[in-house]
């Protein structure tokens, strides 16, 4: 100890420097704070910096070589890095798990903003897609050709990868939003899997009313969960053109859907347990939630992590309010080229192999739901039987939803930031039991207010 | 002085806030002897239908090619650097700011009760753009240059150094002949070693929890601390593809806080008598 002490005591004199360094840059860190505070949305790169590419730039690269860096949580990320660095033994793909959902936004962003730091291809989710690719920090895809794979995708998957004009990226799942029901529950209580959604709030009652601890689904508040209900009801309350910004959250769409949904929340006829939390996975083993809408992509998770529901699960097409089969868009992610990427040719053949090419092989080896048409309709995937769903053929019905998606969606340029305060706003309308119309309405007052700031032109 | 009778109300107090310091302890013991379906399936303040701790430790360590172990290893490294490093900046210029007179104390005062006053969480978003710029995130220094500034600590160092050391042993010394720095080492160190404990529990535990910093300029799984990487685990729990793993978070958290138990054990006896210091004076 004493040596190291000595060692500390002739560097005292030095510490006083070191101090005012530091307060140095306390200083300098504020003014950095208050000049984001002041100069709102960073546009990003800015200019016409893009490279020119080409279909055969994409070719050469791939054969030339070289080392590429990608973010994602995927289940089979990892797998299809390995698959990939097989086939192109020339090109080493650094795989780095970021962090699911925010952690890997905060991260992407924060790296955007420091104009250096971003992976060459990132995972980008449908939803957030937009706030990525407005600003100009991906690659228009357009310039490799991409433009022509439009007919390997469903038109939703596809309509989720631009935004403007441009191709930001090639979808990798979807997520059609079907009606996930626990058949034990509903024998037991004589209920009869509903086709409308007055007939969903009809066995709503009826359960709740034969047992006051089982609900028909949980419902606390989730904006993913509540925007695709709108899109499903044909709503469209948001649209953009990267600049002029419009909100409408009680357009027709919107209250069609509260009519209905009001009406579950104000009788306390849906659970409040929050989504993907141990309580959450617990009730749905259990049978305290009897129905789940939501995307085709649970069964998987079903299957690994709600073991105690083998066997009582179903799929039904979503209900709908005229009974004509419509659905919507739930989760779902895309892989995006960054600007910053000092080899875009290649990350986006990588980007091509992933999602156009062998890559899919391994996504669906994985379990996961596809966005490419052929896989859709591949007799051998549209007839597999699931023993988890009581040998029900689950993607007969799930690829009949991924055709009925309504079309004509899309979501904010903030939409991360629009999901961050929901339960600020929409969140308290639920928690107090009430109509969900004046929370929609505080949602989009703050979402106006916050896009004027960001130097959007809203209109709300 | 009268011997008070023992307050029934106060004691009953007592309890309640053991039992309510405690139960989250007991409830992560239990559930850490829990598989994954046992979690979901049984009472939470009661064993399960197995006993699974050790299976569950076992996991823990070896889960994506040992990733935990990596984690440990690394929040080590930032505390023992990190917060030893702190400790042994604080001692040194607590002591320094309290024993001689120079030009600019005033100063140093004044931004140093500020920078107590700003909480580091305010400051990480801007620490990565600085960092940034030097090419420093996704390296260890992103963590450990940070945490070694700490100006609650220095505060506290600086405080006590002006109670526990006499000008008058330093006269002494001085007359001895000892220089600045001997003088230091031998006589203010010994004096100030309650105090530096102290400050090195501080620093231990604030680095230890460290989360926000690391989350922000890391992206690199191997370079996390347990913490951002348990939360990793935790949210792995999260939508398409969601794959929970509640058993080996649980369990990853009793690990991580077992050294941390550990640190206060042994260095209680210092840490209480840093505290009451200079209490009586």
């Amino acid at each position: 100890m004493g040596a190291g002490v000595t060692v500390k005591g002739n560097k005292m004199k030095s510490f006083q420097r070191r101090r005012l360094l530091v307060a140095g840059t306390t200083i300098a860190a504020l003014s950095l704070v208050l000049a984001a505070c002041g100069s709102g949305n960073d546009s990003g790169s800015g200019g016409d910096t893009k490279q020119q590419g080409s279909p055969a730039a994409v070719d050469e690269a791939l054969k030339a070589g070289g080392t590429i860096t990608y973010w994602s949580w995927t289940p089979s990320a990892q797998a299809q890095v390995t698959a990939f660095e097989k086939a192109y033994p020339n090109v080493k793909v650094n795989y780095v798990n970021a962090g699911t959902g925010n952690d890997h936004y905060t991260k992407l962003q924060n790296t955007i903003k420091a104009g250096s730091g971003a992976p060459d291809v990132a995972q980008i989710e449908y939803q957030a897609l937009p706030q990525f690719a407005l600003p100009g920090s991906l690659v228009d895809l357009r310039q490799y050709g991409f433009d022509q794979f439009e007919s390997a995708y469903t038109p939703s998957t596809w309509a989720a990868v631009h935004a403007g004009e441009g191709l930001f990226g090639l979808p990798q799942d979807s997520g059609p939003m079907a009606l996930f029901y626990n058949k034990e529950v509903f024998d037991k209580y004589g209920l009869t899997v509903p086709k409308t959604w007055d007939e969903y709030i009809a066995a709503a009652k009826k359960l709740h009313a034969a047992d006051p601890k089982k609900f028909i689904t949980n419902d606390s508040g989730d904006a993913g969960f509540t925007t695709s209900m709108i899109w499903q009801a044909g709503g469209k309350p948001f649209s953009t053109d990267g600049k002029n910004v419009t909100i409408n959250l009680a357009d027709e769409g919107s209250k069609k859907w509260t009519s209905e949904w009001n009406q579950l929340v104000e009788g306390g006829l849906v659970s409040t347990i929050p989504g993907w939390s141990d309580a959450w996975f617990k009730a749905l083993g259990d049978g305290t939630i009897a129905t789940l809408p939501t995307g085709a992509w649970m069964p998987g998770v079903m299957e690994a992590s709600v073991k105690a529901g083998a066997g009582k699960w179903r799929v039904a097409p979503m209900p709908t309010y005229d009974g004509q089969p419509v659905t919507a868009e739930n989760g779902g992610s895309t892989q995006a080229v960054l600007k910053q990427s000092a080899n875009p040719a290649l990350a986006a053949g990588f980007v091509r192999w992933l999602n156009n090419g062998d890559g899919v092989k391994t996504f669906l080896a994985s379990g996961g739901f596809p966005a490419t048409t052929a896989d859709l309709k591949a007799p051998e995937f549209v007839g597999k039987k699931s023993a988890y769903f009581g040998g029900q053929a689950i993607n007969e019905v799930l690829t009949g939803a991924a055709s009925t998606v309504a079309p004509g969606w899309s979501y904010l340029p903030y939409q991360l930031y629009a999901n961050s305060i929901f339960g600020d706003t929409v969140g308290k309308s639920y928690q107090a039991k009430s109509g969900l119309d004046g929370g929609l309405k505080a949602w989009q007052d703050a979402l106006v207010a916050y896009g004027n700031q960001q130097g959007f032109q809203v209109n709300g | 002085m009268t011997k008070s009778k023992p307050s029934r109300l106060l004691t009953g107090l007592m309890v309640l806030y053991l039992v309510y310091t405690l139960v989250p302890l007991v409830w992560l013991v239990i559930s850490a002897t829990k598989t994954q379906d046992d979690l979901l399936s049984t009472p939470g303040l009661w064993f399960g239908d197995s006993f699974a701790l050790f299976s569950n430790i076992k996991e823990t360590l070896t889960y994506n090619d040992g990733i935990f172990l990596r984690w440990l290893g690394n929040t080590l490294l930032y505390v023992v650097v990190g917060a030893g490093g702190a400790t042994l900046l604080a001692t040194a210029a607590g002591y320094g700011l309290a024993k001689y007179k120079f030009a600019g104390r005033r100063a140093v005062f004044a931004v140093l009760l500020g920078a107590i006053a700003i909480p580091g969480t305010a400051l990480a978003v801007p620490t990565f753009l600085l960092f940034s710029k030097l090419g420093l995130t996704n390296t260890v220094w992103a963590i450990i240059i940070p945490s070694l500034i700490s100006p609650f600590g220095l505060y506290l160092m600086w405080v006590y150094a002006s109670e526990a050391i006499p000008f008058e042993l330093l006269e002494a010394a001085r007359i001895d002949g000892a220089g600045e720095v001997r003088i230091f080492t031998t006589v203010a160190l010994r004096l100030l070693a309650p105090g530096v404990v102290t400050v090195l529990l501080f620093a231990v535990v604030a680095t230890w929890n460290n989360y926000f910093l690391p989350l922000i300029m890391l992206s690199k799984p191997s370079l996390y601390p347990l913490t951002v990487g348990l939360t990793q685990w935790n949210s792995q729990a999260t939508g398409v593809g969601a794959n929970p793993i509640y058993n080996l978070v649980i369990t990853g958290s009793l690990l991580t806080i077992v050294p941390l138990v550990v640190a206060f054990l042994l260095l209680q006896r210092f840490w209480q008598s840093g505290l009451s210091a200079g209490s009586v004076k």
